[in-house]
Parts: C-alpha cells; structure tokens; sequence
C-alpha cells in the first residue's frame, strides 16, 4: 500500500498532467522562422526613458503627502520581544508612528504563493508583525514613518526592544540529522529511482564520489524591494511596488487585508533587477500598506541594502553528493545526486538542485533523492536559476573530476552520454542542440581536448587552466493573459498586468506584435505593469517572453476571426466568403493565403465597419516544468573558461569565457546577449566571491553590505564572447527557448574545473577564494 | 571609562566623510557635533627642507596618489593609495581620515553584537564568531581587529611622520606610534589625544623609488578590503640589499613592522633564500582564528612575492 505521502505526490503530479495536458503550442507557430522583426537586435523600448532618468521606478512616483518608513529588524533567531520601548522615537518631532505588533493593523496571514496557487502572492506563510514572535534574525519588529527620510532612520534608532530568547536551528551541518524529505521539489518527486544505482556504483570501474558545498546567497538587485502604498479612503489601495507579479502583490494584499482583489491596484512600471527576488511580496509590501493605514498617509518604503538581506530570503545554502560511475570508455552506468537544503518551520520551498542530473546524462541507473534541514532563518527563495544553478555546480564539477580518472577530454566525456531521449521522463526532446553548441563554443575557444596535466602549464608567475561545463535550463509557461487591440488607424497595442524587470521583455514583445500583425516596428506597443490590465501572473522561470508571445499569438487568432467577420458583412470586402483557413495577418492587415496579393488593411476593414477597433483577450494557463510536458524542453549550452592562478599568492582570474546556446530562436540578439552575459557574470561571482555569512550562533548575517558581500568589479571578468544557434524550438510560441537563467548555470563549475586544471586543486565547496588554493 | 575617542557622543571632526558618515547611518558613532574641517588650510603638497615631503592633511588621497612628487619620489605610495576603494571614493576622501578610519570588523559595524572597541566591556563578537577579515599579529584577548588603510601600510614602510596640532600645541608622531595594538583598550585606535587634528604628513626624504611594491590580495579584484597586504622598500648596491622596509596591512590593529626582520636583509644577496628566515621572523607570534587561519601561509607567500617583485621592480 502507498504511504499517504506518496499518494499525495501522485495526486499533485496528477494535477499538473491535467494542467499541462494542452501544452505547449500544439501546432509549431509560423512565425518560428520569420525574420521581418523578430531576431533584430532592436535598442530598447524604454532604453531612452531608463538612461535619461524618466523611466520611474516604484518609489519615484509623486503623491501629495508622502510619508517616510523606515524599518527596524530583530536581532535574534527565535524568540520573543520581551520590551518595547517606542516612546523615545515617537517624540522625535516628524516622527508619525512607531509600528510593531501592539499598534500594527491586523492583517491576515499571508499565503505562500505556488505553482498550484500562484496568485497567492506570498513568499512565506508567516504572519507579518501580527505578535511578539520572532523567527529569524532579521525579521521586522517595527516600522517608523516619519515626515523624511532623515528622520525615520534616526528615530528607528531610538527603537529600544529586549527579547526573550529561545533556542535556535541555525546550522544546516548540525541539524542534519533532522533532515526530512520534501513533498515536491518544484513539481518533481523528491526522489528519483531507475534501475539500482548503488549496486551499479559499486561495480563501476571508474568512479567519482564526492560531496559538494554551495553557500548561502542574498538577493541585492539594484532597484531595492521598495514600494509606495497609498490608501484611497478606506477600502481602495493603490501600491506601486518593484515586483514580478503586480497580481500576486494584488491577491495577497486584499488578502491580508480582507479586500476583494478589485479593491486593490498594484502599479509597476519599471523594475529595477528581480532575479527570482520578487516573484512574489516580501513582509515589506504589507508592512507598507499597513502603516500607510496606520498614519492615513501615503507610506513610501524602501528597504535598506541590508534589509533586503534581512528581509528577503536568497538561496539555500547546500550540501550536495554526485557519485557518477563509468565504464573504461566512459560511459555512465551509474549517477547518484542527494542532498540537503534548508526550509523553514512554516514553509517548504526546495531549490531544485537535482534538475540538472535528471536530464542531461545518460545512464541506466539514476538516484536522486533531496532532504530538507528545519532552520530558524529567513525563507530561501528564488534566486537566477534557483537549484540548477548551485546543482550544476557539483553535477559539472563531478562529469570533469569523473573525465579526469578516466583521462577523458571532459567534452568527450559529455558527447559520449549525450542521451536521445530524456533520461528521467523518457520522453523526446522537443529539441536539443547541446552537441552543436560544444562544437561551436569548442571551435571558436580553441579547445584542445589533449591539454596537459593539471598545474602544469605556466606563463611567468601564473598558472594557466581550461574547463568546461554544460549549462541547463527548463522550459515552463507562466499563466498570461493579455488584450490586444487593432485600432482603425492601424496601430496594434498589445497590454497585460505582467512586467518589465530590465530583461528586454517589453522589447521582443514589440517585435513580436509588429511580426504577428505584420504592422510596422513604430505602429506596435506593449503596455505592462498594472493590475488594471489583463491579469498575467509572475514574471520568472525565464518563461515571460513565451508566454506572453503564446498569448499574443492566441489573441491574434481571434483577431483574425473578428476581423474575417467584419470583412464578410461588407458587401464591397475582397474577403467576403473567404473561409478562415485561407487568411492570415500580414502586411497590415488580413490577406488571403492563396493569393497573397489579395486582402484588406486593418484601415480599410475598421474604416469600413466604423468601428474604432478590435480587440480580443488570448490566454495560456501555467504550466509545470519540462518534465511533465509530453516532451522534454530545455535550453541548454556549453561554456567554456580559462583562469589564471598565481602560482605563489593564489588569486584567480578569469581571462576567458566563451558560451554557445541552444535557446531555441533568439528574438533580439542584443537584450538575449545581455542576460546571458549578466548570467555569467553572476556565475563567476558564484564561482569565486559571492557568499552571505551567518554567524551560525546567532544566524545574524554578516555581511549586510556590498561591501563585504563580494560581487563582480569589472576587473573580475573578461570580455565574453556568446553565441547563439538560433534553431526554433518546433513546438514553442516563436520557437523560443529559455535565455534569462540558463547561462548562470554550469559558469561556477566551468571557472571550477579551469581552477583544477590550473592548479591540481580540486574546490568543491563555494566560492573559490585563495585560502583554498594554498 | 569613556575617552573622547570612543565617547559616541563626542565631537568629531569631519573631512572627507566617506567612513564617518557610514558609521553614523550604522549608529556606530553618533556624535553630538561635528566640526567640519574642509576650509582650513591643510589641502597642500609642499616640500620639506630635508628633501622630504609634506602631505596635507586634506588633500585627497586620489590628488596624492597623482601628485608628481609622489609619483616620482614615493611610487610605493601612490601604488598603495591606488589599490584602495574606487576613484570615486579616493577624490573625496583625505590623508588624515584614511589614518583615522575605524576597523571594518564586522561585528564593530553591526550595532547589534557585542564588540569591546565600539562598547568596551561587551565582548569581542569576532573572537568566536565569523574572523576571516580579523588580524593574527598583536591580537589581545578584548580584540583581534586589524586596521583597514592601505596608504598606512606604505607610510609605515616610509617611516613618515604625522604632525599633529592640539589643545596642548603641535607634536609629531611617527607612523610605528601613531596606530597601536589593541590590547585591553581596544576602542583605542590611535594615540592621537582628545581634541587633537592632523594637519600634516611628513615623508623623509627616503623614498625607495627604485625597488618598491605594494602588494594587495583580497577576494575580489578591486574595490576590497585587503585580507594580506605587503608594501615593501628597497635600497640595493651591487646586488646587495642595503637598506630594507617591510611593512605588513589586514593583519594587526596597525600596519606590521619588525625592524629586527628587515635588519636581516641587509647584506644579503637579493635571493629568495634569503627570505624564509625574514618572514618567520616577521610573522613571529601570529596566531590564526577559527576563519583566517590562513592568512599566516598567505602572509609568508606575499612578502615572498612582494620581495621578489621589488627586486625585480625597474624603475
Ligand atoms: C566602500 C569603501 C571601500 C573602501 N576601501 C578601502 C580600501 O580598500 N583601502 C583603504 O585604505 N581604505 C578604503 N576605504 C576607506 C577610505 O579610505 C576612508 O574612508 C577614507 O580614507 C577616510 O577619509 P575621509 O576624509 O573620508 O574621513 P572621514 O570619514 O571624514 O573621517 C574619518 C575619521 O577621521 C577623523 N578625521 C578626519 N580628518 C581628520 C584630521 N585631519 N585629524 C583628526 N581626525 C580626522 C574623523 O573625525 C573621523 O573619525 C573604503 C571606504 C569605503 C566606504
Ligand atoms: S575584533 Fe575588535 S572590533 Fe571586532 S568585535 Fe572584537 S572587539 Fe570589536
């Protein structure tokens, strides 16, 4: 009989079956290969509104009245708040109030948004200063709201607060003995079992067992999680918030605050940077809206640079084991990843690690299995590529450490598993170029699959070194609704709730729309940003720019309709008794397929009716991951990287690195060269730098700064060099394939195994500073 | 026991502000009046009779660095002045806040840890805690910070001279008195006294302009706090060393100096044999913590490099 806990994963898995069963694209759309717009390296959109200071971010919007919040964090991991003394920051004059669980607005626990419930529009389930609870070091206590800036972060200041302390988990090393197995990662099964892949690992001739280390990572946009919350009398909110989900920030407002979602209006214009960080609202979105409510004014709260940290969870920190077997002439016969990752006491949210493994080799015997640590610390969350990024760390790291004992060029190593059907699913690929982009990339870097031995090769005092990894990333759809208008003058305006987060989006989809209307660059527009607009949910997953384009195209079938409609109750119309099989949307307007020459402009066909336009709404649903689609989907790529090490100091550089893509087709060269460059660039911050430290005695975060929270300069990085196959994906909206996330994922193990190489130090747990090189 | 240094409430001078205001939105200091010193006149290079130099107090560390006096005659300094920060903060901050900045210990930053230097009597927060950035020469069982400047490091190694103007008159402190080691008094940084201003840098007139280096290694490239750092003087006669200035930063509450390891360069032959008994004995009595351990090996192979890229160094 099935445990209760397996039978829920089946009828979980089950559902998403149901939800996918349509998805994707059913027929391969014909603009896959259309050339008018799409694929252009148009400048952006907002590119001269960013640059020129107009685009407005969510705080830099005027209202009369502003108010000033500022907010206070505890500085225990768990416990109570014993003592509040809030008298002396009340009295400074300026100071509006001082908010904390006595005073605060009662505001209904929020609730953690999910592929299943993604309107939620939470990232926890914690109730937000609704008692004297405290759960993680950090959390907010209290809010001053004064007339300035100034004032509120001096009167925060004079916040005095005494806690009652409790015993707190805050080391995922000691408290691993309570790990407990996820219901779901994502949408997947925890655990994973084909075939036996210990008895195989065991009698493997060649073996690489070993575990790897990733720490934790904070969110440290450039635009902060910032908002204005403004109450229009009692029962009308309006919230300008830097988010990915203006919906979700609806939902969960009205939520908290018993509202219906109408009631509330969420307004985002421009965000600046997100990386998975605003998927959904933090405590700072209701902490605004309540204390606007408290003073009666307009609330404008930025969180500090540190209180992003404090406030807004990162990524896990991980422990992870990749035991890969192999036959003499390297070919797996046996892949184990397992590890643990953090969760909280309310919520679950395990970072994807195991993803890679599931579809990237193959090998007849796979286990995959993920535990969870109960810590007292602010949620882990989302963060670029969330668990492919650190699990191709050590999945990359182990196929060079395994190329290595067989004296194996790890490219080869990699070309000889490439699987033809998805290892995990058994499914077929939709399509999948990773040999084409190891040629490329292997091309252009000059790669030599006989390198010397590693910490061998030296110019002067440096020690030279290459490595390569594979970089993976999954295809999802995002649930989008949007309108799309044709209006008598022929302009095409395409509008929905969904954002622009900085990644080109608002861009490609001006493309889009003038290749699919077949209207000119000028007369296309994309409006975005309001939960007055058609509802599309969170931006991520890097799944925005085919969800949107699948909307697109749906409302464009139906505008095909209507306008085919119109045509045929105007007697003078050439396309009067044309069936809809035989019209298309192209130059203009609605012409014939079989003779193309025949057809009316959007002008002439709305002229002729009267009408001032015609619009439809098109939507898809969301979906779960590659996985539980009919085929397998995925963007993948091949990064290759050369480092020099000082042979005596041991600082590492990066002096090349060099990416071939299968993203499927690539809308606009210049904005996807742009996120995959950001992407590497983060990666070798991974790779190198990038760690938050808790003091594991207290789980007070370290370094709150940018100053000791080590990112990229420029001098870290190289010049890049990014290629792209651009082959459409057959069954994806424009043929598009992920581009925001995937290149992040295997740069860490690339810049890994280039410092192996380099110096026959292998590093296996994250980041690669010089104390672990000597 | 409160001095006007530690006092947060004290009256602060202001110069640059790049590190007193940070401290001040942290809540680590909050003084009670500021007095900002930007007008007097403290903002001139000038040469010293003795052949030597004049830094003013005020003058920014990005117009010393560029300074053709110090590019010819010190370029150890203006090396090390460049390996700190980023353009933007050296144009605004002075020579004297970057002796007087504080620590970047982390727990001296976070107002809610225990740290004996910002609230002496509350603990040492890095003694136990997170210490990769902590010093492992001079440390006391109340403190284990380092000083944060690079510029101190090269004008240890220069031997320059802080004047000093205050209540009682003008004093000169050399560079090896002016920073100390932290001992039970660790929010004592400095022995300026209460009230007292910097006015003046003095460099003598040695400037081992021909074999120099200042060496810097952090976690990133640039815009870092060193966690290892060298700047080294050399005075060589057919190939012999003659005179020899070493002088260690992110390792002690001051720029580390051990006249007796530099004695032992000279007379010797510009080898690298001749350094494994110079770093031992230069690093004589260090002692790692639970994080920054490594800073010891780190430390010998960066005079050893240090040294050899000065040697090799020509000008
Ligand atoms: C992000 C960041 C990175 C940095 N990186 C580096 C680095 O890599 N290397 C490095 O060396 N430094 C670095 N610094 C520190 C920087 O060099 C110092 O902040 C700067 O030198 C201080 O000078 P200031 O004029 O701004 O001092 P202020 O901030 O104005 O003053 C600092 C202190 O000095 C006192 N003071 C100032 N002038 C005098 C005077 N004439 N007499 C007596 N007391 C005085 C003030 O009262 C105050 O206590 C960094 C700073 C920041 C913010
Ligand atoms: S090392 Fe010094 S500065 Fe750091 S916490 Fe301890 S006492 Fe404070």
């Amino acid at each position: 009989m099935k445990s209760i806990k397996a039978a829920l994963i089946d009828a979980t898995l089950n559902t998403v079956e149901t939800l996918v069963g349509h998805l994707p694209d059913p027929a391969p759309d014909p603009l896959r290969n259309a050339r008018e717009f799409i694929g252009k390296p148009y400048p952006r959109v907002d590119g001269r509104l960013k640059v020129t200071g107009q685009a407005r971010y969510a705080t830099e919007h005027p209202i009369a009245g502003m108010t000033h919040a500022v907010v206070v964090h505890s500085s225990i991991a768990k416990g109570k708040i014993s003592h509040l003394d809030t008298q002396a920051a009340e009295s400074v004059p300026g100071v509006l109030a001082v908010m904390t669980h006595r005073n605060a607005p009662r505001m209904k626990t929020p609730e953690t948004a999910s592929l299943f419930n993604p309107v939620a529009g939470s990232n926890t389930s914690v109730p937000v200063m609704q008692s004297a609870d405290i759960t993680w070091n950090g959390e907010a206590v209290a809010v001053v709201v004064a007339e300035t800036l100034e004032l509120a972060n001096y009167a925060a200041g004079l916040v005095g607060i005494r806690y009652e302390e409790e015993p707190a988990a805050l080391s995922l090393e000691a408290e691993k003995g309570n790990a407990t197995i996820p219901t779901l990662v994502v949408t997947q099964s925890p655990e994973v079992n084909i075939g036996d892949a210990k008895a195989a690992l065991a009698v493997a001739p060649v073996v690489s067992d070993q575990e790897y280390e990733t720490p934790w990572q904070n969110q440290h946009a450039m635009e902060p999680h910032a908002s204005i919350a403004a109450w229009m009398g009692k029962d009308q909110l309006l919230v300008y918030d830097s988010t990915q989900s203006p919906p979700g920030v609806q939902h969960n407002l009205a939520r908290m605050f018993d509202l219906k979602p109408e009631q509330v209006r969420v307004v985002t214009e421009f965000v600046g940077g997100a990386f998975g960080g605003k998927v959904a609202a933090w405590s700072n979105v209701p902490l605004a809206a309540a204390a606007a409510r408290l003073v009666g004014r307009p609330v404008k709260l930025a969180l500090s640079r540190a209180g992003v940290s404090m406030v807004v969870g990162g990524r896990t920190l991980t422990q992870q084991r990749v035991a890969l077997g192999a036959t003499l002439d390297g070919k797996l016969t046996a892949m184990i990843h397992t590890g643990y990752g953090m969760r909280t006491t309310k919520d679950v949210w395990a970072e994807q690690y195991t993803f890679p493994i599931r579809h990237l080799y193959a090998s007849p015997n796979i286990h995959v299995l993920q535990k969870v640590v109960r810590l007292d610390r602010v949620q882990n969350s989302y963060m670029r590529a969330p668990g492919e990024t650190p699990g191709s760390f050590a999945l990359e790291s182990a196929m060079d450490e395994l190329a290595h004992k067989l004296g194996l060029d790890p490219v080869e190593l990699r070309m000889r598993n490439e699987p033809d059907k998805d290892p995990t699913h058994g499914t077929y690929f939709s399509s999948r170029h990773l040999r084409e982009a190891y040629a490329l990339a292997a091309g252009k870097f000059g790669w030599d699959p006989q390198r010397p031995e590693p910490g061998t090769q030296r110019e002067g005092d440096w020690l030279i070194g290459t490595g390569v990894a594979t970089a993976f990333y999954p295809v999802q759809q995002l649930p989008v609704t949007i309108k799309a208008r044709i209006t008598a003058d022929g302009h095409v305006e395409v509008s929905t709730s969904s954002i622009e987060m900085g990644v080109g989006l608002a861009t490609v989809q001006t493309q889009h729309i003038a290749e699919r209307f077949g209207v000119p660059y000028e007369r296309a527009r994309y409006l975005h940003g309001d939960t007055d607009l058609p509802m599309s949910q969170a931006s991520g997953g890097s799944a925005a720019t085919s969800s949107v384009g699948a909307a697109i195209h749906a409302a464009a079938d139906k505008l095909t309709e209507k306008l085919l409609k119109l045509a045929q109750r105007n007697k003078q119309s050439v396309l009067r008794g044309v069936k809809r099989k035989n019209v298309e949307l192209r130059a203009g307007g609605l012409y014939r397929l079989d003779q193309p020459a025949v057809g009316e402009s959007y002008e002439q066909l709305l002229g002729a009716s009267g009408q001032a336009f015609v619009e439809a709404e098109g939507s898809v649903p969301a979906s779960a991951l590659v996985l539980n689609m009919k085929t397998s989907m995925a963007s993948y790529g091949a990064h290759f990287c050369e480092v020099r090490v000082h042979a005596r100091t041991r600082q590492v550089q990066v002096r090349r690195f060099m990416s071939a893509f299968d993203c499927g087709r690539i809308m606009n060269p210049q904005t996807a060269r742009s996120q995959i460059v950001g992407g590497i660039i983060m990666g070798i911050g991974m790779a190198l730098m990038e760690e938050a430290v808790y003091d594991e005695r207290t789980g007070r975060l370290m370094t709150p700064s940018l100053g000791e929270y080590h990112v990229p300069v420029h001098a870290d990085v190289p010049e890049f060099e990014v290629y792209f196959l651009d082959e459409p994906d057959p069954v994806m909206p424009m043929g598009t394939k992920p581009v925001g996330e995937v290149s992040i994922v295997g740069t860490a193990a690339a810049v890994a195994n280039a410092v192996f190489q380099a110096t026959g130090i292998r590093v296996r747990h994250l980041p690669i500073t010089a104390d672990k090189l000597l | 026991m409160l001095t006007e240094a530690t006092d947060p409430i004290a009256t602060r001078f202001i110069a640059g502000g790049t590190n007193l205001l940070d401290l001040m939105k942290q809540q680590v200091e909050q003084p009670a009046k500021l007095v900002d010193i930007n007008r007097l006149p403290l903002s001139a290079i000038t040469e010293l009779p003795n052949g030597g130099l004049r830094l003013g107090a005020l003058v920014t560390n990005a117009d010393t660095a560029y300074h053709p006096l110090v590019q010819g005659r010190y370029p150890l300094l203006a090396q090390t002045i460049l390996a700190g920060a980023s353009p933007q903060l050296r144009n605004k901050a002075t020579n004297g806040g970057n002796l007087m900045q504080r620590t970047r210990c982390y727990y001296f930053y976070d107002v809610a840890t225990p740290c004996n230097k910002r609230m002496p009597g509350s603990g040492c927060g890095a003694l136990g805690g997170y210490n990769r950035v902590c010093g492992i020469l001079g440390t006391s069982e109340s403190c284990i910070a380092t000083h944060p400047s690079d510029m101190c490091v090269a004008l240890a190694a220069l031997e320059a001279v802080v004047q000093v103007s205050g209540p009682h008159g003008e004093r000169t402190i050399p560079m090896a008195d002016f920073h100390r080691l932290p001992g039970n008094e660790p929010h004592r940084d400095n022995t300026l006294l209460p009230g007292e201003l910097i006015t003046a840098i003095d460099l003598p007139a040695q400037g081992f302009a021909q074999h120099y280096t200042y060496l810097k290694l952090r976690d990133r490239t640039s815009y870092a706090f060193a966690l290892v750092s060298v700047a080294v003087g050399l005075e060589l006669t057919d190939g012999l060393i003659t005179q020899a200035r070493l002088a260690l930063g992110g390792v002690a509450h001051k720029p580390w100096r051990r006249p007796a390891a530099e004695a032992m360069l000279v007379g010797q032959p510009a080898e690298p044999e001749t350094y494994r008994a110079v770093v031992q004995s230069l690093l004589a009595g260090s002692r790692g913590y639970d994080h920054n351990a490594f800073k010891i090996e780190l430390a010998e192979r960066a005079i050893v490099q240090a040294l050899s890229q000065a040697l090799n160094r020509s000008a």
